[in-house]
């Protein structure tokens, strides 16, 4: 079971900041630990950032999951209609960067995710979706 | 625009990163303080990250830059009060911030840094 | 079921007092009050109770339903029952035990009664067969429950006290882990750890795992996450207490300690933190010698 996910513009520099304080204050409201906060917080920031700078601008999506009264979660969806990733195997690798990072954005999140999924094509978008348990 | 404050004590350079940055503010703090360790001379920069609630990526290059760029303006650098979920995540995420010197608090960090200014020859060993 | 309404309700009540009879002489014999766990009179008391209420139960019904309104008194009664039995030692087939040797006494009542009816007697001795049963895996079910649960306290109380991290000098302390660490424990003992770091401004944490008996990747990998993060956070780790065949192990591994400082015993670890902090330990001179 989810909650209607509620949709953020995820445009500007501002817009990441917010994006990170309403998955903060919503890892809160289900209950998640500090660690397990930050971590999502964390992944969130880097994949809002790559929405802005190789998206050209998208949204988040945050759904609360609730199945079963000891697993609960939060996912967050992010979508662009930007250039796309050309090849995704290596845009997940530790290191690679095309932009600004440390080229740790995407891999990153992954890493700090319990579930990824990525969906991307050239010339018509990507969108990346992740999960966290608690 | 906004910016970080950056102030001055004896030879060093103090910020207290106090906000939630968005990226053109970690940018610009990267800017004003080189401008200002060659400005003041300063011997060491130590900057205040206790009210940081996550570090990602592009902060820790942001830190990382801020201490390659003191070093070659002959300046030290140290990043005091990480919170243990913020190392937890960094680590997690497989950001080790190399070549950046840490300390639990202000007294640790000054500490750290009063020893390396006075004895130049220390510097090297606790990287 | 379109059976005919069970004769079992009517031939207990009726034969109440010499099945309790038999039944308490049963027991004796067959040794339930040996090693003298419980007082016979007890035993009397409780056997009485039970029958009291087997009897009034199934007058609605020799179907035991875990959740029936006609079941709930002696539901109650079976579960304390089981508890206070767990606390004094028995074993959950003695506690099934108390409730099956009923049967004995039982069939032989029912069978006298139905002697001439071979089709009933049948019928009864199924419906009482049906109903024991039932209540006696009741208890084993209760039994259980209580064991996990009291497992389950143990288990949260074991990662508390298993995870004391105490404060050995003034800028120094120590983690001593004892027993195997699973992921769960280690990020409770993680975050402990460098919560106190914080909390007391201390800049060396020595880790000792004498009482880890294996270490095996994951414990390793969990390890140095924990080291890393001190180390991010301007605090050092030593690692102790490796014995032999763990440091055998970690070489086959594979696995890289090569970024921690490891020490054989806490004691080494713990001049090598003090020598860190510029301090040492020295013989006092001994005063009048």
């Amino acid at each position: 079971m989810a909650t209607d996910p509620e949709t953020f513009p995820v445009r500007s520099g501002e817009d990441v900041v917010k994006a990170r304080q309403v998955v903060r204050s919503r890892a809160m409201d289900i209950g998640f630990s500090l660690v397990e906060q930050t971590k999502i917080v964390t992944a969130a920031s880097e994949l809002a950032r790559n929405t802005v700078i190789y998206g050209g601008g998208g949204e988040m999506r945050v759904e609360r999951l609730y199945e079963g009264p000891k697993r609960t979660g939060l996912r967050l969806t992010f979508e662009d209609k930007g250039p796309g990733i050309i090849d995704i195997e290596l845009a997940l690798r530790d290191g690679y960067t095309s932009g600004n990072g440390l080229g740790l954005g995407l891999n990153g999140a992954r890493k700090l995710s319990h579930e990824f999924d990525i969906w991307s094509k050239p010339g018509e978008g990507t969108r990346i979706t992740i999960t966290r348990w608690k | 625009m906004e910016r970080i404050p950056i102030l001055k004590l004896e030879s060093f350079l103090l910020v207290s990163i106090q906000v939630d940055m968005h990226d053109q503010l970690a940018l610009a703090l990267q800017d004003d303080l080189t401008q200002k360790i060659v400005a003041t001379r300063a011997r060491a920069v130590l900057i205040d990250i206790s009210a940081l609630e996550m570090v990602d990526s592009f902060m820790g290059r942001m830190l990382g830059n801020i201490a390659s760029m003191s070093r070659i303006l002959d300046a030290q650098t140290v990043v005091v009060g990480m919170r243990p979920a913020v190392a937890i995540t960094l680590v997690e995420l497989g950001l080790s911030l190399p070549g950046i010197r840490t300390a639990l608090n202000v007294d640790a960090g000054l500490a750290l840094l009063r020893a390396a200014v006075e004895r130049p020859d220390v510097l090297v060993d606790g990287d | 079921m379109n059976r005919p309404a069970s004769r079992l309700p009517a031939i207990v009540e009726q034969h109440q007092k010499e099945v309790l009879a038999d039944w308490l002489s049963n027991q004796a014999s067959s040794g339930a009050l040996r090693a003298g766990r419980i007082q016979e009179s007890q035993l009397r008391d409780e056997s009485q109770r039970f029958l009291a209420l087997f009897t009034k139960a199934i007058q609605e019904g020799i179907e035991f339903e875990t959740r029936g309104a006609q079941w709930a008194d002696i539901r109650e009664f079976l579960t304390e029952l089981s508890r206070s039995r767990a606390t004094q030692g028995f074993t959950p087939s003695q506690v099934a035990t108390f409730v099956f040797s009923l049967k004995q006494s039982l069939f032989k009542r029912v069978n006298e009664s139905l002697k001439s009816d071979p089709a009933a007697l049948a019928g009864t001795l199924w419906d009482a067969t049906i109903a024991l049963d039932a209540l006696g895996l009741y208890t084993t079910e209760v039994f259980q429950q209580a064991r996990e649960q009291l497992i389950a306290r143990q288990q949260e109380e074991l990662i508390e006290l298993s995870t004391p991290v105490v404060q050995l000098w003034d800028g120094i302390l120590a983690l001593p882990l004892i027993g195997t660490l699973d992921s769960e424990r280690t990020q409770v003992v993680m975050e402990n750890l460098l919560e106190r770091l914080v909390a007391t401004g201390s800049s060396i944490a020595v880790i000792d795992i004498t009482g880890v008996p294996t270490v095996d990747t994951l414990v390793a990998q969990h390890l140095l996450k924990t080291v890393a993060a001190a180390q991010l956070m301007g605090a050092d780790c030593i690692i102790s207490g490796i014995r032999p065949q763990i440091a055998q192990t970690i070489v086959h591994l594979g696995i890289d300690l090569s970024s921690v400082a490891t020490k054989a015993s806490l004691a080494d670890a713990f001049g090598l933190a003090l020598k860190r902090r510029g301090l040492g330990v020295g013989r006092a001179a001994t005063p009048g010698a």
